[in-house]
């Protein structure tokens, strides 16, 4: 399964045309203590780099922008009762939603893990 | 930017650092969230060096304070503390502030980092024909805030009779072997202490706190638990909740207003009680797990009634709460509305306060 990582701090895993999306490791942690997940609709068509969703922590709210183009298959209902699964685990159970892929071509533009890594350490 | 003392032992807890006010400060440490709680559960400290103290000292000291502030200095005995607010001729707020009786003249100022420059010109302005000497010693002492529920439990072991202090008042003390002033006072709506300790001596008392306090949960505090702890428990911050256009009358604090003594912004502020107020602030649930943040507008019935002036999550209460200043019309209990990020969100007006704690009175 391949894992991407866009600049704006998502990432994307794949598997056929469906892409499950999330915030990286770093970015919760910016973030700090996330409250309320404000998950998008069931069926919402974005485009890529569009805003998708947003996460509040105490210290603001932060705009998730849509890593890929396509549309909304699901969403992880759990983070309506358990938004700190953002905090406690980004990159596994704290997932956000799974998109249904319009062009797998985009993927080409994200960051693999290591250009990621190097991408965060400039911004820090 | 400005460092406190204890930079390098917030570096070394690899807190992270933002600039507040100018200064350098810690934001969090483990987590805002898990740092609230330790306030509330057991003990948090904080390092709130960054405060302004000014000095006044004189034969007029308590004549000069008594014009500069709105709260009754004259009635305080020597060893006792004040809130207060500063007003200008319009009754704006210049700053809230505790006033400390320290002596038959002499008394300390102790301020918001972010209005100390500012405070100390005014007050030097206004101090022509009074024999008072004004001097900002805020680069001279550091200032740990003890808050939680054990922090008495705790303090006494090495300050014996801190047991003594009531809320609100204050006494010299040794700490560690350090002289110091310590205050029942706080910013959390927990009991809790302040040490105001010399600059040099800071990072010692803040070390020996958090290695003796590990058998009480002490845990250092950041700036985000202070901010969640003091909207909590309903307390006022410059800058967010009130400023130099907003009055104490509007911000709930009419009880530090003494109108039978005469202080700078006195007939502004009879005026507007006399005349009834337009606007105050008041506390809003918000029915959802959304924030209000600061400048975020309310409405009730579609119509525009005011303004979020703070707003959170509270972990210790499970609820998004906010400050907003609002319509007088906007009673407690009513229905209105937020528009956070283009979504309306219904809130209810409460009582403040939203949580009431330890806190002695």
């Amino acid at each position: 399964m391949m894992k991407k990582y866009a600049k704006t701090h998502e990432w994307v895993q794949v598997e056929g045309k469906v892409a499950t999306v999330g915030i990286s490791n770093f970015a919760q942690d910016k973030l700090g203590d996330v409250v309320y997940v404000d998950l998008p609709q069931v069926g919402k068509v974005v485009k890529k780099g569009e805003t998708l969703m947003s996460i509040e922590s105490v210290k603001a709210a932060s705009d998730v922008y849509a890593p890929v183009s396509g549309k909304v298959l699901q969403v992880n209902e759990k983070l309506n009762d358990q938004p700190e699964l953002v905090n406690k685990d980004p990159e596994g159970e704290g997932w956000l939603v799974k998109i249904e892929m319009t062009n797998p071509n985009e993927l080409n533009e994200l960051l693999d893990e290591g250009a990621y890594k190097k991408h965060c350490e400039e911004e820090e | 930017m400005k460092r406190t003392p204890l930079y390098e032992n917030h570096i070394s807890l690899k807190a992270k650092m933002v600039d507040f006010a100018g200064w350098e400060m810690p934001l969090q440490y483990e987590g805002i969230t898990s740092e609230v709680m330790s306030v509330r559960k057991a003990i948090g400290i904080f390092d709130v060096s960054h405060m302004g103290e000014i000095v006044i000292e004189g034969d007029d000291t308590v004549r000069f304070v008594d014009y500069l502030l709105t709260n009754s200095f004259g009635s305080l005995k020597i060893g006792q503390v004040m809130y207060t607010t500063m007003c200008n001729e319009n009754g704006g707020i210049i700053d809230d502030l505790l006033a400390y009786r320290l002596g038959e003249n002499r008394a300390m100022l102790v301020v918001n980092a972010a209005n100390t420059d500012k405070d100390f010109r005014w007050i030097v302005e206004r101090s022509s024909g009074f024999a008072v000497k004004i001097t900002d010693v805020s680069m001279d002492y550091g200032l740990i805030a003890v808050q939680g529920p054990s922090s008495e439990e705790f303090l006494k072991r090495f300050s014996a009779d801190i047991t003594g202090l009531s809320y609100y008042t204050f006494g010299s003390y040794t700490i560690f072997g350090k002289f110091c002033i310590i205050s029942r006072t706080g910013y959390t709506g927990e009991d809790g202490f302040e040490i105001y300790c010399k600059w040099k001596d800071t990072p010692f008392i803040w070390e020996e706190l958090l290695v003796r306090g590990q058998a009480f949960d002490l845990k250092p505090a950041g700036l985000g638990a202070r901010d969640v702890c003091r909207l909590e428990a309903s307390y006022m911050l410059y800058g967010n909740d009130m400023d130099d256009h907003t009055t104490p009358l509007e911000v709930g604090l009419s009880w530090v207003v003494k109108f039978e003594k005469d202080f700078v912004g006195k007939e502004s502020l009879l005026k507007q009680k006399e005349e009834g107020l337009k606007r105050r602030i008041r506390g809003l649930e918000i029915l959802d797990k959304r924030i209000a943040r600061h400048g975020m507008e309310v409405f009730r019935e579609g119509q525009k009634i005011g303004t979020i002036t703070s707003g959170t999550f509270s972990p210790t209460l499970g609820k998004s709460i906010a400050l907003a200043m609002m319509d007088n019309q906007v009673k407690i209990s009513d229905e209105v509305e937020v528009d956070i990020r283009g979504t309306k969100v219904k809130a209810k007006v409460v009582k403040l306060p939203f949580y009431r704690g330890s806190v002695k009175s």
